[in-house]
């Protein structure tokens, strides 16, 4: 079966860095076999007596079929299993669970396409914007960061996209503000028909936000806190709207990460909404 | 030779004795890519309602050293759901399954039990007495003896008479033993633990609970020794009856050591979020360290930490 995820265990083949970022290149066959653009990974940390037992995820950068198939990641070091991470060196073996979760859904037509990626979430756009200009879209970039040396891929973006808008908090790079603060004037320079995110949960409502003013769809990728990635535990859940309008508490690692941006709740992250299927009280409501 | 693995809850015979832990396996579906679910000794359902759980809000994860703090909330889609979508799917697989049944009430606990009871595919039922009792102001059955063997004596009395009734015990509680005797008393044919004790971190970052329900379940292998503590007085307690031991299992050794302390089948939960194969090769490690031993049958293992320490060590053992 195509999407069905396998566990295996890697070879590291290179670990690079990137400005702020750490590159992970892992020889994966039967998970570069199986990817498409928004999948993503889980990794175990700590070795074989780790005591961090919930695997990371971590967003696939790119897929090539070096030494059978290879898995690039991108990342940033945030706690002990990142740090692990950033500590592995080439011929390391690392246990992957992949890919993972709904990819980005592809237009069928060729459109024109806005790719916008926050911090480490641009890592994501770039097998995307791969598979998008293959269908004859266009492709433009947004990516923004804190500072300069966090925004990911700004060259790779310039090079491949009709423009590559970039932002940063400190204006150390780009335009100073947020991803969302250009998004309306580059949706009406480049005519975007679809827009794809990625980053923190934040910035994906205020996308999806302008999106809706302008009446376009857009597909988000969204981030919570996952414990196994493969939907044995239910802790990444996330308010979404179904296709019948009902609200549930929708596991983000087998349902998502890829959601139809006004399909999910942002406003109610965090809650459980009065109206969500089985949200206390609505028992005995009915 | 192998040993012979074979298990039983009451009557109940288990073709090994690694079983998944409540509401760390999905619906089965989830795990079956990774692995064969009917080759398990037994499936555990996650906690299964009467009526549809949207759970807690987030976070609902915090790791901790050797563990993962859980703040779910018995989230689900409920009975009806789980008998028409769920369990479907297990029976016709041949997995076996024990539901796990959770409410705020006696009869709540029985009225669930009379649903499934007659399902096909169900093995057994587990009591899930980790439940806040709103007849109670809340406090969890599995705190008191007597609402805990109120419960279990509900369940019974609606569940078939075949169908084995096993009730989950927390390990923070003042006496886990009169707990157990209390569900025995109440027609318990089989005992599980533990359940998750509670815990709390605090987010220094964000100087808040790092869940957001404040509290949650500890399990991984932090809480191993709480749960060979509580095996092991048990079993001391009530040997004729089975025990399905849980808490931090993540190798054939840990599984060991609780079938030492008195459980004749051992459940793994929190290590498969870390390694989804872990049951088979929980199951194949111990099936290891039992032939090492010179075991002929597991049951021969079970409670054997137990024996007086002035008899001598098996001579037939190599080790
Ligand atoms: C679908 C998805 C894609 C991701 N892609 C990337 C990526 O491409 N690059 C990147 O740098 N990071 C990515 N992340 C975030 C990454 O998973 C976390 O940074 C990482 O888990 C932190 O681990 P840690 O041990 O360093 O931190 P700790 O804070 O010690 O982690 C503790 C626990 O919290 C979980 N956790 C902490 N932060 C996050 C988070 N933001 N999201 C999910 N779980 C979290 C960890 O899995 C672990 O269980 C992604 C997250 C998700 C859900
Ligand atoms: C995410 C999570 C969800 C759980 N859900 C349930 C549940 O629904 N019902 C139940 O009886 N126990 C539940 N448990 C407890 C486990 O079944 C088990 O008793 C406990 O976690 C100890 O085993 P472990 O350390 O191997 O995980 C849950 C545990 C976790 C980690
Ligand atoms: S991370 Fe475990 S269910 Fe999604």
């Amino acid at each position: 079966m195509a999407g069905s995820p396998v566990q295996v265990t890697g070879t590291v083949l290179t670990m690079r860095r990137v400005d702020a970022y750490h590159a992970l290149t892992v020889v994966a066959p039967g998970i570069a076999d199986r990817f498409r653009p928004g999948h993503f990974v889980t990794v175990a940390v700590g070795g074989p007596r780790t005591s961090t037992l919930t695997r990371r995820a971590f967003a696939v950068h790119d897929v090539k079929p070096d030494y059978g198939g290879t898995v690039e990641l991108v990342f940033t070091v945030r706690g002990a299993g990142t740090a692990w991470l950033a500590d592995r060196r080439a011929r390391d073996p690392l246990d992957l669970i992949g890919p993972l979760g709904r990819p980005f859904p592809l237009p069928r037509d060729p459109a024109s396409c806005l790719l916008v990626g926050s911090e480490y979430g641009a890592a994501g756009l770039f097998a995307l914007a791969d598979a998008l200009q293959q269908r004859n879209c266009r492709v433009d970039f947004v990516l923004g960061a804190a500072s300069s040396d966090r925004v990911f891929g700004a060259l790779r973006a310039r090079r491949m996209a009709e423009t590559a808008t970039l932002t940063t908090r400190d204006g150390s790079l780009g335009v100073r503000g947020s991803v969302v603060d250009v998004l309306p004037g580059v949706i009406a320079d480049t005519h975007a028909d679809v827009v794809y995110a990625c980053g923190p949960m934040a910035t994906l409502g205020g996308v999806t936000a302008v999106c809706a003013e302008f009446g376009i769809p857009v597909q988000v990728s969204v981030e919570e806190l996952m414990a196994c990635g493969i939907g044995l535990c239910m802790t990444c859940t996330v308010p979404v709207i179904g296709d019948d309008g009902v609200t549930r508490m929708t596991r983000a690692c087998v349902d998502g990460p890829v959601f139809r941006g006004e399909r999910v709740r942002f406003d109610d992250v965090g809650t459980i909404p009065f109206d969500a299927h089985g949200a206390p009280g609505g028992d005995r409501a009915r | 030779m192998p040993a012979d693995m074979r298990t039983y809850l009451a009557h109940v015979e288990l073709p090994n004795p690694i079983l998944t832990a409540s509401g760390c396996a999905g619906t089965g579906r989830e795990l079956a890519p990774f692995a064969d679910v009917t080759r398990l000794g037994a499936l555990t359902t996650r906690t299964i309602t009467m009526a549809p759980r949207a759970g807690r809000p987030t976070p609902r994860m915090a790791e901790t050293p050797s563990g993962l703090l859980n703040a779910v909330g018995l989230q689900g889609p409920g009975v009806d759901v789980f008998l028409a979508r769920e369990l479907p799917w297990l029976a016709e697989r041949g997995v076996r399954t024990v539901v796990s049944i959770g409410g705020g009430s006696v009869a709540e606990f029985s009225a669930l039990a009379r649903k499934l009871t007659d399902a096909p595919g169900v093995t057994a039922l587990e009591v899930n007495l980790s439940c806040p009792n709103v007849e109670d102001r809340g406090r969890v059955f599995a705190r008191d003896p007597s609402a805990a063997g109120e419960v279990v004596s509900a369940v019974r009395t609606a569940a078939r008479y075949d169908l084995p009734v096993i009730a989950k015990l927390q390990p923070d509680v003042a006496d886990v033993v009169a707990i157990a005797k209390a569900c025995v008393d109440g027609g318990a044919e089989a005992l599980s633990m533990i359940n998750n004790p509670v815990g709390m971190a605090i987010d220094v970052d964000r100087m808040r609970p790092a869940l957001a329900a404040g509290t949650g379940g500890l399990s991984g292998p932090a809480i191993r020794p709480l749960a060979v503590k509580c095996v092991w007085q048990v079993h001391a307690a009530l040997p004729g009856t089975p025990v399905i031991g849980m808490g931090g299992v993540t190798s054939g050794r840990d599984a060991l050591e609780l079938v030492l302390a008195g459980a004749c089948a051992v459940a793994v939960g929190t290590v498969l979020f870390h390694d989804p194969y872990a049951g088979h090769r929980v199951l194949r490690e111990l099936e290891e360290l039992l032939q090492e031993r010179g075991f002929d049958r597991l049951a021969d293992a079970v409670g054997l930490a137990h024996r007086p320490s002035h008899r001598t060590d098996r001579e037939e053992s190599s080790l």
